[in-house]
């Protein structure tokens, strides 16, 4: 009878860490800006119609990179969990400490158990009644969770993108400003030829998270209203 | 698949699976959709309270739907203020008559339906979806509607595939109309719907079609003791919501206040002068 081979379990978790990283460095970036406004969402996404960035329930956004199906799967189980909760209970008692968690256990068990991690890295915004309230959660591939402050990017040359977003966020951005400066630290992320590129307004996805608005507070501001809040400033 | 842990998604959750929210219940969580089963060996139907009256009627450019405030349980009232008029969504309203809980845990399972289908395909239904939906909700309650605890909705919204609006009613079974002018439903609707035959006619302005709700709501209060009319020393008036291109909204009671007003003086003038009914006339909204 041949013996299985020997890995160690720290080989066998920087194995599927590396293998996880791999797929989400390859997806297109997303980022998510914080502002007095509300928190918005810009990431590179040619598709008018699979999204990147969807409502979950009323103040509570998800933003994904990585795996389609995978970040979808999650998608779905989180607008479930938050239906669910918010029918069973108050529409108040759904929040994104609450679905964080779920989604940070799920991605820890899928990590160690199943025979391959989720390839994804997401983001659960809650936006507040003030700026001061505003919540950003990071998880990544193994479950990790990292509240974050300001703004988070995620996909290809997340490096870049973010060191752009620490040098020239402020907290007193506006909507555009928000969207301005979003695309300005996509536009680092280096093209096919190695250097940097424009980003058109239609190869964008855009979503916002506006707050005062009664209720639902997620839309997505059309190409033309992209195009406007570009070219000011 | 993975186990299912405390704290953790279940598995149901993430496997691909239905959009609707009431299916996903049944399968999933079936202790939460508490309305759409009757409780085991009941016969005797507790004391509840009732919701009545709802109008809607088809105008120039959308749907107007007006409800009374007034509950009864018995020969008291219980509630002065209940709203029986709602947004199902951003483009359509949902009115209820029957017993007021199953029929408000209706609306609610309703609005959520609806929006848990927009949320998982990124698109809305179209207004017979929404109508079919609600349909097959108002039979799952068939068992407890047999045992005396009845909720009937009415359904209007603006369709935005062939940009009109249209109102749908539904019995019991889960039979589902479609109504082209005008309809009413609750206790007092025999007598809303003869005020409504009268008052409607097509091409209506949305402000007419407001006052002819309002009107339509007075005479099912004159006559029907569980219609609640306007109430003047509280000032609680009728809700009265708007469906057009612009989606739904609530006519404020300053707006409402106004048609009430208008209706009760000309409907006193009538009486002192002892002749016919002077018509009211719309006012813009």
């Amino acid at each position: 009878m041949s013996q299985p081979f020997y890995v160690s379990p720290e080989q066998l978790m920087k194995d599927r860490a590396d293998y996880a990283r791999k797929g989400v460095a390859r997806g297109r970036p997303v980022v998510v800006v914080a502002h007095a406004d509300g928190v918005s969402f810009v990431g590179e996404n040619p598709s008018r119609a699979l999204h990147k960035v969807s409502e979950i329930y009323d103040r509570i956004a998800f933003a994904a990179v990585g795996k389609y199906n995978e970040f979808e799967n999650l998608r779905v189980a989180g607008v479930r969990y938050a239906d669910l909760r918010g029918y069973s209970y108050d529409r108040s008692d759904v929040t994104a400490r609450g679905l964080a968690n779920a989604y940070a256990q799920t991605l820890g068990a899928v990590f160690t158990q199943e025979s391959k991690p989720y390839e994804v890295e997401i983001v659960v915004a809650e936006v507040g009644v003030e700026a001061a309230d505003d919540q950003l959660y990071r998880l990544t591939y193994d479950g990790s969770v990292t509240e974050e402050h300001g703004f988070v990017a995620m996909g290809a040359a997340a490096d870049q993108v973010t060191a752009h977003l620490h040098d020239h966020w402020s907290a007193d951005l506006d909507l555009a400003g928000s969207v301005r400066l979003a695309v300005a630290a996509l536009q680092q992320a280096p093209g096919p030829d190695g250097t940097g590129r424009e980003v058109p307004p239609e190869q964008l996805e855009v979503a916002v998270l506006q707050r005062g608005r009664p209720r639902r507070a997620f839309r997505r501001p059309s190409v033309d209203e992209v195009r406007v809040a570009l070219s000011g400033g | 698949m993975i186990p299912d842990v405390p704290g953790r998604l279940p598995a149901a959750f993430l496997a691909p699976d239905t959009s609707s929210f009431v299916e996903f219940l049944g399968r999933h969580a079936p202790e939460a959709l508490r309305q759409l089963a009757p409780p085991p060996g009941s016969v005797a139907t507790p004391p509840t309270a009732h919701a009545t009256t709802i109008v809607a009627l088809a105008c120039s450019d959308g749907v107007v739907m007006a409800g009374d405030r007034r509950a009864t349980a018995g020969n008291v009232i219980a509630s002065r203020d209940i709203v029986k008029v709602h947004a199902a969504d951003s483009h359509s309203a949902i009115g209820i008559a029957g017993a007021a809980g199953i029929g408000l845990e209706l609306i609610r399972l309703f609005q959520v339906e609806l929006e848990h289908f927009e949320k998982l395909e990124g698109t809305t239904l179209s207004l017979e979806g929404k109508a079919t939906r609600l349909a097959g909700m108002v039979r799952g309650n068939l068992g407890m509607a047999l045992q005396g605890l009845a909720a009937v909705p009415l359904f209007a919204g603006w369709d935005l595939a062939t940009g009109r609006g249209r109102i749908f009613s539904f019995d019991a079974t889960g039979g589902r109309y479609a109504e082209s002018e005008h309809h009413s439903i609750g206790s007092g609707s025999y007598f809303a719907r003869g005020s409504l035959k009268k008052r409607w006619r097509p091409g209506i302005t949305t402000g007419e079609a407001a006052s002819v709700a309002v009107e339509a709501l007075f005479d099912a209060a004159d006559d029907d003791s569980a219609t609640g009319g306007p109430d003047v020393v509280r000032r609680i008036w009728p809700v009265v919501a708007v469906v057009d291109a612009d989606g739904y909204r609530e006519l404020d009671d300053t707006g409402v206040e106004a048609l009430v007003e208008e209706l009760v003086a000309s409907r006193r003038a009538g009486a002192r002068s002892g002749g016919a009914v002077p018509e009211v006339g719309g006012t813009p909204l």
